[in-house]
């Protein structure tokens, strides 16, 4: 579990995190969502004790983390920036981590195995692909077993295949009780992988809810109707108190009628219906609706200095 | 103590079988040892002042084989033959600057703090690793060095022996020198940071300060000049002592004492700054 009280960090006059509060509850996998320089890694950095707050307070399992015997065994990390010595193999990276908390080579093998470097662990890291790094941040992550993860793009130059497993991978995790806390910008991705989503927008908390429930709160409830006799049907959804637009030939889209009204009114009048869908927002777009709103809100604000505080750090 | 680590893991409830320990510096010494010796740039750097060291000895030794007449006093001391610690401060300063600016220029201090988080005994550990390594080697190596080119001499004239007065204190008071001045790269590594900047620090600081105040601002200029770590530890590894130059042993007391300093000073700014 990681909590976050009043959680805020000023660069000078930029303010990356203002005064964020949130519950990453275990047994779930949170995505951390916000547009470029909205916080999401400052925050990361923050619950890792790397950067430390201007104000407020963020806690991993009940403690600040720097003050768990066993860091790596209560969080494992895979932050935006590659966090590996170029010069250094794989294998040889995560020996070093592990031996800060006693863990052998055996396991370093066997992570090694499950990320899917084997061919390559000998290799200078520097060397490696974007994906391959992923892979081995992610084995790194992986190292103690930890209660909680924390990854920020974790699928960033991963394939198809890599996407899928880390998917997998983590709703796994999430099922064993742990806490899952992930940052992507692939909304696709996201909404396969997380149960819960955070949204940050210039460091203030936008949204704390269940996926379920933020797409709902997006979505419109618009229902798309197909008949052959179009013309009819859109005369008798009006009649009934829907409003009706013409969406094709054949097609209308229907507001302030539920489909089950629309599909008896169309029986009840011997009309034909060929396709029948309430029309569900994708997270991406319950995502850049409220990330819009957001921005326009702040639009004045010095858009450049956050920008860059995000991909300094 | 590895059962009860079991325990305490297996409690925890995920049902976790990977046994991890507490960090402590023990275990962040060995990390940084897998560090150290895992890199090709230090092992390289490491071994060019080893060959550094010895070759300049015997070079040195062969052209002071003869006792001509325009051979300086200061040509045919015991310390002659150790000038390889010229270079030797250069490597292995940079030795010191890169053991710690590499984790800042790769990101890899950021695994590292965040293995680490109390940060302190990343520091510790990697001094200790760094002292054992530079302080066994560059003291193997010096009493080396002064052998093989006093073996050299011995064929044309009287060398030296280890048993002579101040001869020890001359090629062992060399590698301890070269370790403390080591020590300062690194440091200065903690404080900037940056390769090029941590580096450009310590040339300033060994080689260009003493001289700048030493030959530029007169009297007063060379008082500062010998507290200045290389004056001052320079006075401990010749043999005749230079004018304007603090004792030998006084001048392995300041350089110590620039040593302390300047991990007190890494340390504050290490807890006090962001990762």
């Amino acid at each position: 579990m990681i909590e976050a009280h009043g959680l805020t960090k000023r660069y000078g006059e930029t303010v990356a995190v203002d005064d964020l509060s949130f519950t990453v509850q275990p047994g779930t996998v949170t995505g951390f969502l916000g547009p470029n320089g909205a916080g999401k890694s400052t925050t990361m950095r923050m619950i890792l004790g790397l950067d430390a707050p201007t104000s407020g307070t963020v806690t991993v399992n009940g403690k600040p983390y720097a003050e768990h015997d066993r860091p790596l065994a209560e969080v494992g990390a895979l932050l935006e920036a590659r966090a590996v010595h170029t010069g250094r193999s794989a294998r040889n990276h995560l020996l070093a981590m592990a031996a800060t908390t006693g863990i052998g080579r055996r396991r370093v093998e066997e992570v090694i195995d499950l990320v899917g470097l084997h061919d390559v662990a000998g290799r200078r890291a520097g060397a490696f692909s974007l994906g391959m790094g992923q892979r081995l941040g992610i084995g790194s992550a992986l190292l103690a077993d930890p209660q909680t993860l924390i990854l920020d793009e974790p699928v960033n130059g991963l394939d198809p295949d890599g996407i899928r497993w880390i998917r997998n991978l983590l709703t796994g995790l999430a099922h064993e009780g742990r806490t899952v806390f992930l940052s992507s910008h692939l909304m696709s991705e996201m909404a396969l992988t997380a149960d819960h989503v955070i949204v940050v927008g210039r460091g203030r908390l936008l949204k704390d809810q269940s996926m379920a429930q933020f797409i709902a709160e997006a979505s419109t409830d618009v229902v798309q109707v197909r008949s052959p006799q179009s013309r009819e049907l859109a005369e008798l959804l009006t009649a009934s108190g829907g409003t009706v637009r013409r969406a094709g030939a054949d097609d209308l889209e229907v507001e302030g009628l539920s489909s089950e009204r629309i599909g008896a009114a169309a029986a009840g009048a011997g009309l034909t219906l060929f396709q029948l869908t309430t029309q569900i927002a994708s997270l991406e777009e319950a995502y850049m609706s409220l990330t819009e709103d957001a921005v326009v809100y702040r639009a004045p604000v010095d858009r450049t200095s956050a920008t860059d505080t995000e991909s300094a750090a | 103590m590895s059962v009860a680590a079991t325990i305490d893991r297996q409690s925890s409830g995920t049902g976790s079988s990977v046994v991890s320990h507490p960090v402590v510096l023990r275990r962040v010494v060995a990390s940084e040892w897998i560090k150290f010796r895992t890199l090709r740039s230090t092992i390289a750097v490491l071994g060019a002042a080893i060959v550094g060291m010895v070759l300049i000895a015997l070079l040195v030794a062969y052209n002071t084989r003869h006792l001509t007449p325009n051979l300086q006093p200061d040509d045919h001391v015991p310390s002659s033959t150790m000038q390889g610690y010229y270079l030797g401060q250069l490597l292995i300063g940079a030795l010191g600057v890169l053991f710690v600016t590499g984790e800042y220029s790769t990101g890899m201090i950021r695994s590292t703090m965040a293995a680490v988080p109390r940060r302190l005994p990343v520091i510790w550990a990697k001094l200790v690793v760094f002292v054992s390594v530079t302080l066994v080697s560059m003291v193997s190596i010096c009493l080396v060095a002064f052998l093989a080119a006093q073996a050299l001499i011995g064929q044309y004239r009287p060398g030296y022996s280890l048993g002579q007065p101040h001869v020890l204190r001359v090629v062992i008071g060399t590698g301890v020198y070269l370790t403390l001045v080591g020590v300062i790269g690194a440091m200065l590594g903690w404080i900037v940071r940056s390769t090029p900047g941590a580096l450009v620090a310590y040339i300033g600081v060994m080689l260009v300060l003493p001289v700048l105040f030493g030959s530029v601002l007169g009297t007063w200029g060379k008082d500062v000049a010998e507290f200045m770590p290389s004056t001052a530890g320079g006075s401990f590894v010749r043999s005749l002592s230079e004018p304007h130059t603090l004792s030998p042993w006084t001048g392995l007391g300041v350089l110590a004492l620039w040593a302390v300093v300047g991990v007190v000073v890494a340390s504050v700014q290490l807890r006090r700054r962001d990762a």
